[in-house]
């Protein structure tokens, strides 16, 4: 049962095989078994999660079934949950209680589905390796000596080692798709605008993105179909109707027309990971696809325009943590400037600070027009790139990540290498498009990510190219041992 | 362009961020590197290009001008780290 997917648990508990509440106390006595040495939750909401697995059994046994009832989940803690820690693994929230559900919340708790805690995550999900959280690194299940990825690292790693069937996530530069990637995990980062940001703890509100991480793009599927949907709480939620994400599974990619741009496999991407890359794409050959050569000139310069717009954007947003209205304050401040300056400077840790002094410096008098005007061109001239690349291609592929996991702490003093990491997944962010990582292969024992990114509201077709893959592959259906641990 | 000590004082007051004196020269170097990544965008030309501040499609959408939260000021002030008749509490502000 412990690497089960959500369908199959779908399938079990509509048949009365097993009920919500056996299956939520077998998720929580496998979290305290392992999250000592994995480290992957900030908060585990034991009896929350009882009570919600008694109501879903009755709304089964009413015969009351939606997508995801009487399925336990992790959720990032990103997401606000009324009366429940939300910590956006800062010392900042470490003691911030939400007065209300975030939109995604909500949806999950109206669907039925169980939570069974909050999840770690890199402090204000800046960070590509779950190395900035204020509670400590997450380890990478599949090897303890590495991270999991980042900034969502807590919710791969609990699905990777079996702790839940699925997770949420959220991606500002690819913070679901790396850390999927890294863990071998299915997950996608729908369009901008697709799944609502109430409640959802901003980074850069232009960029961030919540979206499913789980085993399968079947077990996306149906978690998307819950998450996605207009909500008149944020004002950049789409009005556009939510198709059935499972309905287009099944539907057959021959013909479909697969660009590879031959950016993605310059310089920097380690050999390794291009053959396993390489080979998942021949695989789609295989499966009746063509592939076509493509270019994305100016994909070099996302990472120049994402470290200036996401950090300008986060300097604004984390301008609210001002000790005052909630969050950490410092002791002793001898006057108002004194309580505002130590409260951030002592609440926040050394990324969140690297970040917010290079945002301030960005948007500050005389650089605007260098820094944030220049990005914000730049960001058009990608976004037309890919606009130009779908005029001839129905999907793009490429690696998730230049590497597989690396070991904790070895980037961890350098920013601009982690930021280089980042490379295959900013731009996708920038233009708002949907993008997804499944896993493709192995190097060195360590999960491998394949990238599919589709033009906008394409993540039906998304889901469906995954699955097709997943039908015929058995890299989604391998697991790490922790047999030791548990 | 390198971003020397007194630039680094200056943002950290402008983003009122305590910092200590002997974490300067790290921002200064970490900020300059970060700014090496960030000139990369000079290698071309972008004008007479709009910028592009979202990727939404159409425009958002105005919401009607009318109250629809309720007065919830027990729940907003549970987190904050201190409050008097539900109101907020700072440093006194005026002599």
């Amino acid at each position: 049962m412990k690497y089960a997917t959500i369908a199959t648990l779908k399938a079990d508990l509509a048949a009365k095989k097993i009920s919500s509440q056996e299956l939520t106390s077998h998720y929580l006595q496998r979290i305290k078994k392992l999250n000592p040495t994995l480290n992957t939750f900030i908060s585990i909401t034991e009896e929350f999660a009882i009570n919600q697995a008694k109501q879903a059994d009755a709304m089964i046994a009413a015969g009351k079934i939606s997508h995801l009832t009487g399925i336990p989940l992790v959720q990032k803690d990103i997401f606000c949950t009324k009366g429940i820690k939300t910590t956006c693994a800062s010392k900042m929230l470490d003691n911030f209680i939400s007065p209300y559900d975030a939109h995604v919340i909500e949806k999950f708790h109206h669907d039925g589905a169980i939570m069974l805690g909050k999840v770690n995550m890199d402090e204000f999900a800046m960070g590509s390796s779950n190395e900035t959280s204020f509670y400590g690194a997450v380890k990478n299940p599949w090897n303890l000596n590495y991270i999991p990825g980042g900034s969502s690292g807590g919710s791969a790693a609990a699905v990777a080692a079996g702790l839940a069937p699925g997770a949420t996530g959220t991606d500002t530069g690819g913070s679901i798709r790396q850390p999927a990637a890294m863990c071998g995990l299915t997950g996608i980062k729908p369009t901008y605008g697709r799944v609502s940001r109430y409640g959802m703890i901003a980074y850069a509100s232009s960029l961030d993105q919540g979206g499913p991480m789980a085993h399968t793009a079947e077990d996306c599927a149906l978690m998307l179909n819950v998450m996605a949907g207009h909500d008149s709480r944020d004002s950049t939620s789409v009005k556009q109707a939510v198709p059935d994400y499972t309905a287009t599974l099944h539907d057959s990619i021959k013909g479909l027309t697969i660009g590879v741009p031959k950016e993605y496999f310059a310089e920097g991407l380690d050999p390794q990971v291009a053959k396993v890359v390489q080979d998942a794409i021949k695989e789609f050959e295989r499966l009746g696809a063509n592939i076509k050569s493509i270019s994305l000139p100016h994909n070099h310069l996302s990472i120049g325009a994402y470290y200036v717009i996401a950090p300008a954007e986060a300097s604004s947003n984390l301008a609210r943590y001002d000790g005052v209205r909630y969050g950490y304050r410092c002791d002793n401040p001898k006057d108002l400037q004194d309580l505002y300056r130590r409260s951030r400077g002592e609440g926040f840790g050394p990324e969140v600070k690297r970040r917010i002094m290079m945002g301030t410096y960005a948007l500050s008098s005389g650089y605007y027009d260098a820094y944030y005007s220049k990005a914000q061109k730049i960001r058009r001239i990608l976004s037309q790139d890919f606009q130009n690349a779908f005029a001839e291609v129905d999907v793009i592929m490429g690696p998730t990540s230049p590497t597989v996991a690396f070991k904790i702490g070895e980037k961890s003093q350098d920013p601009v290498s982690m930021y280089l990491s980042d490379i295959y997944t900013l731009a996708v962010n920038l233009a708002g498009l949907p993008g997804m990582s499944i896993p493709a292969g192995f190097v060195n024992g360590l999960p491998v990510g394949l990238q599919l990114i589709g033009n906008l509201f394409q993540e039906a077709k998304l889901l469906n190219i995954a699955h097709q893959y997943q039908q015929a592959t058995d890299w989604h259906t391998q697991h790490p041992d922790l047999e030791e641990l548990a | 362009m390198s971003v020397d000590e007194s630039t680094v004082i200056n943002i950290a007051k402008l983003a009122h961020l305590e910092i200590s004196p002997q974490e300067i020269p790290k921002y200064a170097k970490d900020l300059s590197k970060i700014l090496e990544v960030v000139q990369t965008m000079d290698q071309i030309d972008t004008q007479g290009i709009e910028p592009m501040s979202h990727s939404l499609l159409q425009d958002s959408e105005l919401r009607a001008d009318a109250v629809t939260e309720v007065n919830n000021r027990d729940g907003l002030q549970q987190s904050a780290p201190a409050i008097a008749a539900g109101l907020y509490l700072v440093p006194q502000v005026i002599e």
